[in-house]
């Protein structure tokens, strides 16, 4: 029988002619990644057991992201425990305040991550790499460890959900609302142990930074991983960013999907999710139809919207206005880089200028770590990609996730809007 | 391998931010994170627990983030299994990981109230429930993943 892409990378890294679905492999990893927060789980795990080298210094990725700059005393020792097992394994891939980013928006930009890659990383959104055509998984810090000592990790082949792509979006419309409509269409469980394929003729009008977006939430629907094949945009993405050979993997024509899912982009529409599930979705013109729903705060940033278009539209949306009365805007450009880049083309001085805060690349709000905690029953529309109950704050907080071109608006209007042309 | 004890019960979807909120991933000592276990659902559940007790929910169970810090607080608040209609994966993957019993049995899940009095023999699957005298067949793992759990989690199995 056909594999998937997926399938084909998995067997690939496990030196296999071919695997099928529910097969266990081991499979060679070409990154292992972790953060302040998962990192020294693992650390403490690997010493624990005795382990004493790594299996290769550049496919380790140690990025300090998430309580950074460090929050309080206990966030800066586990930074101090993570610094200083990079120093003693002489990590390359190391980042830490001054270079840091958020670890997805990070690595596909630092070309850390290529085409057909196997990797793993110690958090849950590693999938948003399947965006580059790599097979891309999130585990936990146990497992991470043993990627760092062995530089392999075991899994169950996966079957797959096809999605294929038509049309075009609409002005004002991202892959946030694309996979946003995914998943209130098939539900935080509707991928459960499977890969999301995205394929069809509609791709080449994704942009990378809608495609990284959408492959980061493939999590929330509960699948293994998310992964789009590979175009030329994603070529034109890695080209100058690395210069490691791939293979390029094309699913076969009998492959098998437990199902296949059409979406003609051209019918999406800005989609809100309402706490404090990912699936409980409403388009922007059910909400036209609702009482009007006040905010406390905008968030536009985090490992799903930080990049520099989501910037950039955020930019458009707020030009020459000012966040309404009460609300709280804060702005997190995802890297250095796009920091860089935003405050060169004047987006930084925009956002300020409208009332809008910036903050240093960091996870921060988007778990409810600092800078941007929601007191009780406070609301916030926030471009991040989860919703559960206490989330950002207090447990009686709510979160709506939204596209940056909906919570820069709502950020004007103080409640879930629509972009006012 | 048997377990025996009273169950807490819980829904669909519960997911890892609610077993331990993200705003205590500031520290990995293991028994900081058991004394937030569940509070943003069941704020009562770490004075209730006992050594023994089990852990009953229905679709879904430990959605959301990677953080091995789940199964952790879990494991040392004394659970001695979590029985749930489907895992999320990473939080599967990680339970076995680290030692902590999991069975999936979505009739058990669906049948079994919180305050039940549950019998696990792990062997054979199979789990009754004394409080209705209801027994259920969970699903067995496969003999891959037995092996790590023999071993004692993965990394112990690494080392041969």
């Amino acid at each position: 029988m056909g594999m998937t892409m997926t399938q084909k990378i998995l067997a690939k890294h496990a030196g296999l002619d071919s695997v099928v679905e529910g097969q266990l492999i081991r499979a060679k990893l070409d990154m292992v990644l972790g953060n302040d927060i998962t990192s020294p789980v693992a650390i403490n795990e690997f010493q624990k057991n005795g382990f004493d080298s790594v299996f290769d210094r550049t496919k380790i990725s140690l990025v300090m992201d998430h309580f950074t700059p460090n929050k309080d005393i206990k966030a800066a020792k586990q930074c101090q425990q993570c610094r200083s097992f990079a120093d003693k394994y002489d990590i390359v891939n190391y980042y830490d305040v001054g270079n840091v980013g958020i670890e997805h928006a990070l690595l596909p930009e630092k070309g850390l991550v290529v085409p057909s890659d196997c990797v793993i990383g110690a958090d849950s959104h590693t999938c948003t790499y399947g965006a580059l055509g790599a097979f891309s998984t999130g585990v936990g810090s146990t497992d991470m460890a043993a990627g760092m000592a062995t530089g392999e990790a075991w899994f169950k082949v996966p079957s797959a959900i096809k999605f294929n792509l038509t049309g075009k979006l609409n002005k004002w419309v991202s892959g946030k609302d694309v996979i946003l409509h995914i998943i209130g269409m098939i539900g935080v469980d509707g991928a459960l142990y499977q890969s999301m394929e995205f394929t069809g003729e509609g791709l080449k009008n994704l942009s990378m930074d809608d495609r990284l977006c959408m492959a980061n939430m493939a999590i929330e629907a509960g699948a293994k991983n998310g992964i789009f094949e590979v175009d030329d945009v994603t070529l034109e993405y890695v080209k100058g960013r690395t210069d490691r050979k791939f293979e390029v993997f094309k699913a076969d024509p009998d492959a098998h999907y437990n199902r296949v899912i059409d979406i003609d982009l051209s019918t999406i529409r800005p989609t809100v999710a309402f706490p404090h599930l990912p699936e409980n979705t409403k388009t922007i013109d059910e909400i036209g139809k609702m009482d009007k729903i006040k905010i406390d705060q905008v968030v536009i940033g985090s490992c799903t919207n930080g990049r520099y278009s989501d910037l950039e539209t955020a930019a458009k949306v707020v030009k020459g206005k000012h966040v309404a009365k009460g609300v709280r805007a804060i702005v997190i450009p995802a890297t250095q880089q796009i920091y860089l880049d935003a405050l060169r083309n004047g987006l930084l001085e925009t956002f300020v200028e409208a009332g809008m805060v910036v903050s240093a690349p960091t996870c921060g709000p988007c778990l409810g770590g600092h800078m941007g905690i929601l007191a009780p029953g406070e609301r916030a529309v926030s471009t991040t990609n989860r919703n559960f109950v206490g989330r950002m704050g207090d447990v009686t907080s709510e979160v709506y996730l939204a596209s940056p071109a909906i919570a820069a608006a709502s950020a004007l209007t103080g409640c879930i809007s629509d972009v006012q042309e | 391998m048997k377990a025996h004890g009273i169950v807490h019960k819980y829904g669909d979807n519960v997911d890892t931010d609610v077993i331990i909120p993200a705003r205590y991933l500031n520290t990995a000592d293991h028994k900081e994170l058991a004394s937030h276990c569940m509070e943003d659902i069941d704020k009562d559940f770490v004075n209730k627990v006992k050594p023994g007790d089990i852990m009953v929910a229905n679709l879904n169970f430990g959605c959301g983030s990677s953080r091995e810090h789940a199964p952790i607080a879990i494991k040392e608040s004394g659970i001695a299994c979590v029985i749930a209609s489907t895992f999320a994966r990473i939080f599967y993957r990680n339970a076995i990981n680290i030692g902590l019993p999991i069975l999936e049995c979505d009739e058990a899940a669906k049948d079994i109230d919180a305050g039940n009095e549950v019998d696990i023999d792990f062997d054979t699957g199979v789990i009754t429930n004394v409080t209705k005298g209801h027994k259920y067949q969970a699903q067995p793992f496969p003999e891959f993943i037995k092996e790590i759990i023999n071993k004692g989690g993965l990394l112990n199995s690494l080392k041969g």
